[in-house]
Formats: C-alpha cells, sequence, structure tokens
C-alpha cells in the first residue's frame, strides 16, 4: 500500500541521518572509519589498527551515540505523545504539555536539584512531579461535572500554573550562585549532560510505550469523533482516555529526565506529519515519531556543530519551531475545517 | 415479542425526571419518530436506548434482554447511532470513517482486515456513495456526511439505527434524499427510531408517531392517525392543519395561511413586471 510506503522512507531518512549524525563532530570520523568500526565490531574481523579503534570506539559508542539516540527518543516520545494529545482533545493546537507533565517535570527537578547533589534525585523528581501534576488535573476534572474535556484541560491549566508558580519559589530560593544557574540551564532543554546508562535505562519504558501506543492507535480515530460517538461504537471511552493520557504523560516525563524541557516539538511535528500521511491515527502515529526523532538529531547537531558554544536544544527547536509553525498554519487549515 | 420493550421508564438528570413513566413497544422494521417541544426528553429517551445513561425505575429490553445487561460492544452490533452532523477536527478519509463501524467487532489490539473494509465497501455502494471513498469527510457536503454515517452505522451490523434529528443542518434536497434513503432501509428490515422537529418528516417516512410531553407520552400511534390538529396543538401549542394533498398528508400552520403569499397580494409583484 501507497501510505505504508511513506512509513518505511521515513524510517530509512531515520537511519540515514542516525548515520550522517554519528560522523559528525569536533572529532572528524569518516566513513571508512565508520566502516572499519563497523567491521570490527558486528562482524568481528580482525583491524589492523587498534588504537585507532579504541579512539573511534570511545566517540561512537561513549559519546555521540548515547547522544543521538536521546534525541531520537525525545523526539519519537513528544511526536507521539502530541498525536495522542491533538486526537484525545479533539483539537490540533494542543501539545504534550496540555496536563501539565512539563511543568511539574520542571519544578521536580527544580527541587531535586536543590535538595540533593545527586543527579538522580533530579531525574526521579522531574519524573515523578511530571505524573503528579498530570494526576492532579485529572482529578480535578473528576470532581467537577459537565463536559469531560473541558474538565480536563481547565484541570490542566490549573495544575500547570500552579507548579509553574512553584518553580518560581523554588528558583527564589536557590542560591543565586550554583543552584540557580544549574536550574536555569536545566530548564533550557539541552543533550550535552546525557549518559549511555541514562538513555538504556530511559529507553525501555519510552520503547514499551510508544509501542503500546502504536498497537491502540486505531481508538484514536474513534475517541476523536467525540465521547458520544464513540461509546456508540462499543468503547470503553473513560478507560481508553486514560490509558491514552498515562502513556503519553509517562514518556512525556521520561523525555524531561533525558534533556529536560525541549519545546514546539509535540505541537509541530505531528502537523507536519499530518501533511505528509493524512489525520488516520495508525499512520499518523508512528510517521509522527518517525519525523520527529530525525527532527531532533538533525536539530541536536545544530546545536553542538553550529556554533564554538553550544546552544541549548530546547532554545533551538523553539526558535525553529515557531517561524515554521506560523508558515505551516497556513498549509494545514484546511485539512482542520 | 417486540424487538424493544421500554417499561415504565423513569429518568432525570437532577431531581425532577425527565422521562416520566414511559412504556412502549417497538418491533422490526418500524420507523419510530419521536416528537415534542423541546426539552420534551427526546434525545434523553434516545441515549437511555444506547445503554448511555442506566434507568433510574423501569427498564428497557432488547428482546427480552435489558440492555445492560449486554456488553458494550455486543450493544453496538445491534444497535447503531447515526449522529447529526458534526464538523470534524481531522479530514480523516470517508472510507476510514465507516470503517470504525467494525469497532464493536474487533478484540483489544487490533487491526481491519480486507474482509472489514469489504463490509464497508458494501455499505458505501449500497447508499451510492462509494465514489467518495477516499475524499476527507471535512470537504464533503452535509447530505454526503450523513450518509457517511448512515454507511457506518450498516457496517457496524446493527439492525436497529438511533438517529438524533437527522435533517438538522442539511439543505432542502439533501433532507429529501436522506429520508428517501431512511425509508428504503426500512422497507428491507432496518428498524428506524429518530427525532424530529418536523411532523411532516414524521407523516412521510414514520409508520408510527410518538409524540413526548414534560416526559411523558402524550399519543402513540400510527403517524397518518396520531399527527392531527389536537396533538399538535397540545404538543407545540400553534394551530395546524393537517391537510390531504396528492394522496398524502402535510401540514399547513394556520398562522400563515391568512398571510400566504397569492400574486396578485404580493407587494413587489407590481412593481417589478408592472410598468
Amino acid at each position: 500500500m501507497k501510505r505504508t510506503g511513506v512509513i518505511v522512507m521515513l524510517l530509512a531518512i531515520l537511519a540515514a541521518t542516525v548515520l550522517v549524525s554519528l560522523l559528525l563532530g569536533r572529532y572528524p570520523v569518516s566513513v571508512t572509519d565508520l566502516q572499519l568500526f563497523f567491521n570490527s565490531l558486528v562482524m568481528g574481523q580482525p583491524t589492523p589498527d587498534g588504537e585507532r579503534l579504541q579512539v573511534l570506539k570511545n566517540i561512537l559508542l561513549d559519546i555521540r551515540l548515547p547522544r543521538v539516540a536521546a534525541a531520537v527518543l525525545i523526539g519519537a516520545a513528544l511526536s507521539a505523545a502530541g498525536v495522542v494529545f491533538q486526537s484525545l482533545f479533539i483539537n490540533p493546537l494542543v501539545s504534550p504539555g496540555l496536563l501539565g507533565v512539563l511543568a511539574g517535570a520542571s519544578f521536580g527537578a527544580a527541587i531535586g536539584m536543590i535538595i540533593g547533589k545527586s543527579w538522580l534525585i533530579v531525574q526521579l523528581g522531574s519524573f515523578i512531579f511530571g505524573l503528579l501534576a498530570v494526576l492532579i488535573a485529572l482529578s480535578l476534572s473528576m470532581i467537577n461535572r459537565g463536559d469531560r474535556l473541558l474538565m480536563l484541560i481547565l484541570g490542566g491549566i490549573i495544575s500547570g500554573a500552579m507548579f509553574t508558580a512553584l518553580l518560581s519559589v523554588v528558583k527564589y530560593l536557590a542560591d543565586p550562585y550554583e543552584q540557580l544557574p544549574a536550574i536555569v540551564y536545566w530548564l533550557m532543554g539541552g543533550l550535552s549532560a546525557v549518559d549511555s546508562k541514562t538513555v538504556l535505562t530511559v529507553s525501555i519504558p519510552i520503547a514499551l510505550g510508544l509501542l503500546l501506543l502504536l498497537a491502540l492507535s486505531g481508538y484514536l480515530n474513534v475517541l476523536s469523533m467525540g465521547d458520544e460517538e464513540a461509546r456508540s461504537l462499543g468503547v470503553n471511552v473513560t478507560l481508553l482516555r486514560l490509558t491514552f493520557i498515562l502513556l503519553a504523560t509517562i514518556i512525556s516525563a521520561l523525555t524531561v529526565i533525558l534533556g529536560g524541557i525541549i519545546g514546539w516539538v509535540g505541537l509541530l511535528i505531528p502537523h507536519i506529519a499530518r501533511m505528509i500521511i493524512g489525520p488516520d491515527n495508525r499512520l499518523l502515529l508512528p510517521a509522527a515519531a518517525l519525523i520527529g526523532a530525525t527532527y531532533l538529531v538533525v536539530a541536536d547537531d545544530i546545536s553542538r556543530l553550529l556554533f564554538a558554544v553550544e546552544i541549548p536544544l530546547g532554545i533551538l527547536t523553539s526558535l525553529i519551531g515557531i517561524p515554521f509553525f506560523a508558515f505551516i498554519l497556513r498549509q494545514t487549515r484546511k485539512g482542520w475545517s | 415479542m417486540a424487538l424493544i420493550e421500554i417499561d415504565r421508564l423513569t429518568y432525570g438528570y437532577t431531581a425532577k425526571p425527565v422521562l416520566d413513566d414511559v412504556s412502549l413497544q417497538i418491533s422490526t422494521g418500524e420507523v419510530v419518530s419521536l416528537l415534542g417541544p423541546n426539552g420534551s426528553g427526546k434525545t434523553t429517551l434516545l441515549k437511555l436506548l444506547l445503554g448511555m445513561f442506566q434507568p433510574r425505575q423501569g427498564e428497557i429490553c432488547l428482546e427480552g434482554r435489558r440492555i445492560s445487561a449486554f456488553k458494550p460492544k455486543q450493544l453496538a452490533q445491534r444497535i447503531a447511532y447515526v449522529p447529526q452532523v458534526h464538523r470534524m477536527a481531522f479530514g480523516y478519509r470517508v472510507l476510514d470513517v465507516v470503517l470504525m463501524g467494525r469497532m464493536p467487532h474487533k478484540g483489544m489490539f487490533f487491526n481491519y482486515s480486507k474482509a472489514d473494509e469489504e463490509i464497508a465497501l458494501q455499505s458505501l455502494h449500497r447508499l451510492s456513495i462509494e465514489h467518495l471513498r477516499d475524499r476527507p469527510y471535512t470537504q464533503i457536503s452535509g447530505g454526503e456526511r450523513q450518509l457517511t454515517l448512515i454507511a457506518r452505522a450498516l457496517t457496524q451490523g446493527a439492525e436497529i439505527f438511533i438517529m438524533d434529528e437527522p435533517v438538522n443542518g442539511l439543505d432542502y434536497g439533501n433532507q429529501i434524499r436522506l429520508l428517501s434513503s431512511i425509508s428504503e432501509l426500512a422497507a428491507s428490515g432496518y428498524t428506524f427510531i429518530k427525532t424530529t422537529h418536523y411532523p411532516d418528516h414524521a407523516l412521510w417516512v414514520s409508520d408510527r408517531v410518538v409524540m413526548l410531553k414534560d416526559g411523558k407520552v402524550a399519543a402513540d400511534g400510527l403517524s397518518c392517525e396520531v399527527v392531527n390538529r389536537e396533538n399538535l396543538f397540545n404538543l407545540y401549542n400553534a394551530r395546524v392543519d393537517v391537510c390531504r394533498i396528492r394522496g398524502g398528508l402535510v401540514c399547513v400552520p394556520e398562522a400563515l395561511q391568512q398571510f400566504s403569499r397569492r400574486p396578485e397580494t404580493c407587494r413587489f409583484l407590481g412593481r417589478a413586471v408592472g410598468q
């Protein structure tokens, strides 16, 4: 089928982008180097140049691969979460931060930086508070009667605003010479601090979450027709919506562990994907994940190569994302109405 | 045994009941129109039939079995909901919208098979809209959308169609075409339960009219008998004559008869044609 062919093509583009990105960097790595590396490591062939191989192994496996892998995971997760939220809330202007996950995660990380020196506490803090913010939004929507979706959005606004305010409190109380700059830089989002152990740990739940979302993606079409219609088709709307929200929230919160707050990916990429492959979520979800992954790998390449000093990735994605979004807004209007 | 049996049904969102002691029996192949002023409980009755609410008192049975005893997917295989034409945020292909009708037949993790697609295409064919299959749902006309939603209900495999003001938002020609499609499907054994604000439409396509007022059944019977001057006055507080024209019945509001423009009384006609 034609539309599945597009997915295969997007996968090929992602693979090529990843390979090229491994070559890019301060230390020059050529294609023959990459070949040498693959031959000896994957094929197990003996190599004449052991010293060179050690250097390559160091650069590729310990430095560049974790970073590229983190970009792939973040891009795929945020874009997929964006697709899920846009269908769930029947609104193409919604992003994964709608229910407060990013605000909560920012606060959690800031708290972690103040109370503990350990990086693990920062990561745990951002994940737990990201989830907590969404749970607060969910429970606020439960105690109020009325339109479910509207109540959820209002709950998200309240929860997000609360954690943004709390973040300001933490920033104000933080030591201005050490802690405050750390918090500010972290909130800009970036992949310079990524280590292979974290990437490996986080990649498993993100991959599982993405696979589960993919398996359930057919329901997104039905849910985006509205509650009553979905219910009349025999769908358990409440349970499915909760499942989707929790899965999207978990993978979004995990991206914050890897790279801080990286904005605009979850809003922009679903639109681009929809322009390419159409709104059917069964294809849109994988397409958006692949495009998002490619986009973030390229953005991270730019952020580390463009200037002598690295530009925080979150700033870059916003700078690229905003004008691009303004541009595609004109093109996509037809598809929504 | 009746297909659907509503027995002394009472339901309310607050303490005040919206439906009060409603009893109805509906048989296979009937086209039932629910008539009633705004807030009379028509839509609530439809939602109860779809199992979206639980009755406060009384019960609704489908072939002798309580509706609440059906699993949601089982019920969806019997009763389909055809919503009013709506705007959708995303322009799914018409075929993909119709394919959603296979959902009640699928497990938790599912994918539509070739056979599902075949059933969806048959439904499109039945309503003569196969040519729309690859068009985005957002770019077809209101009448075509309503037909698409009926095709989805056919794809669902249901034999009972629940429609809430189906002609709402359609232009005059599409209203007539939609009502003809309903008549055709009813002739082949499908049961329709629909609300409408137009007694005329009830006369055109319904065998039977149920009038609801303040949550109670005000009248119930053959449409040609129930839609009459007294009942319409009781229901809408408007004086309407039901006249026979070319063998069919039509409603003519009394208030309009005295103002109705005959060519010679039309004020602007002389100016336009005269000099």
